[in-house]
């Protein structure tokens, strides 16, 4: 009973550490296809680069957020495992 | 500053009891930097501790304030005080939770930020008065470029004709985000924007300005879709009905999350030098912290930028009128 209870434990942090390792590809993968299509752009056309260094930089803040809501709910995980939070 | 002394306290505390942990908790002072308190912490030691006042209204004993110093003894442990007792920033009558209208520190940082949005916002509109027909000078210049940059980039593009309208509310937000954000990265502040209860006030006002000013079309849009297929519209309605409490929803998760996402990826890096107790580790962290300090100030700009836009975006589909056929 107490292994049991033990293993659900684990299992909970290591999906909270799977799910934050996951997240962070999603950000990687996101972030990096907008600066891949932002710097073809910029090649093509070299006269546009601060209007869409400006747009980039926006819509990756948009991007990396949605890894950061995984990040904050496998904190919560975590942290419900040894009583710091909850 | 304050956290090292935390990670020395715990050291300390730890290696008192007989307990065989030796490693600092740092997952629980991470924790504890960014959630809120009742003490604001400075450094250690006599000065460093603001003790702020607790009030607290309960049926039994009515509306009772004191400092918060009365719920800890001489060496900073928890003591129950006159029948309250505190336990992980909840404030308990005994065995029941009471009404906690404390000042606590990140309510301590909204008056801060207020004060410091009022002093430098009069500062400019004095300016404008006593510079009346010539050029900026001061505060006034650092400020106007980014009160254009709102009212031409963000606020006329998406709302409109009547922008006006809602331009004053709008310019208050991007300002007290960008200063809230701003300080909050400075030491021995309080995480106020990644407070998730203030993250819900600014998305409820976003939501009570979006719906109050909604027109015709925009109701209309969400209940009954034009241009749409019939079958089309009974899927669309129960979608669109969510939609309207989704959108300031994301605008709550996404500010919070930046934010204090920001903040743990800081105190994390500073705390790899406590972990691993090297020099070198800590020159590398240090570095990467600055690095990482200068991205948070970005981030800062960008949440409030986003913020602002999003909410101009939602009321400019609320207030719009309709442009003829087609959508």
């Amino acid at each position: 009973m107490l292994f049991s209870m033990l293993l659900d434990v684990s299992y909970a942090i290591m999906g909270a550490g799977i799910g934050a390792g996951l997240a962070a590809i999603g950000a990687g993968i996101g972030v990096g296809r907008i600066g891949g299509s932002a710097m073809e752009a910029m090649a093509r056309q070299p006269e546009m680069q601060p209007k869409l260094q400006g747009s980039m930089l926006i819509i990756a803040a948009l991007v990396e957020v949605a890894a950061l809501f995984a990040l904050v709910i496998c904190l919560i995980i975590s942290g419900k495992t040894n009583g710091v939070l909850g | 500053m304050s956290f090292s002394d935390a990670i020395a306290q715990e050291q300390h505390a730890a290696s008192s009891h007989e307990s065989s942990r030796k490693e600092p908790d740092i997952t629980g002072v991470i924790i504890e930097h960014v959630m809120d308190n009742h003490v604001w912490h400075f450094f250690d030691g006599h000065y460093g501790t603001l003790y702020l006042p607790v009030i607290v209204y309960s049926k039994e004993r009515g509306l009772e304030m004191f400092s918060s110093s009365h719920f800890f003894d001489e060496h900073h442990n928890p003591v129950p005080y006159n029948g309250y007792s505190l336990e992980h920033n909840k404030i308990f009558l005994g065995e029941t939770p009471v009404w906690d209208f404390s000042i606590t520190k990140n309510v301590a940082m909204l008056f801060l930020n207020a004060g410091l949005l009022l002093a430098v916002l009069t500062a400019v509109s004095r300016g404008y008065g006593r510079n009346r027909g010539k050029a900026p000078k001061g505060v006034q210049s650092f400020i106007e470029p980014i009160v254009l940059f709102v009212k031409d980039e963000i606020v006329k593009p998406n709302i409109g004709a009547r922008y006006e309208r809602y331009l004053p509310y709008l310019l208050t937000l991007f300002f007290f985000i960008l200063f809230g954000n701003l300080l909050g990265l400075l030491p021995g502040a309080g995480n106020m924007t990644g407070n998730i209860a203030v993250t819900l006030t600014l998305a409820a006002l976003t939501f009570i300005i979006t719906n109050v000013s909604g027109n015709s079309n925009y109701w209309m849009h969400i209940f009954w879709t034009p241009g749409v297929p019939l079958p089309l519209r009974i899927i669309i309605f129960p979608v669109e009905l969510i939609g309207i409490f989704t959108k300031p929803f994301s605008l709550m998760i996404r500010l919070f999350a930046a934010i204090t996402a920001g903040h743990i990826l800081l105190l994390g890096l500073i705390s790899l030098t406590f972990m691993f107790k090297s020099y070198f580790v800590g020159v590398g962290a240090s570095v990467f912290v600055i690095v990482i300090s200068l991205i948070e100030l970005l981030v800062a700009g960008i949440q409030a930028y986003v913020f602002t836009l999003f909410t101009s975006l939602y009321i400019g589909l609320a207030v719009e009128e309709h442009h003829g056929e087609g959508h």
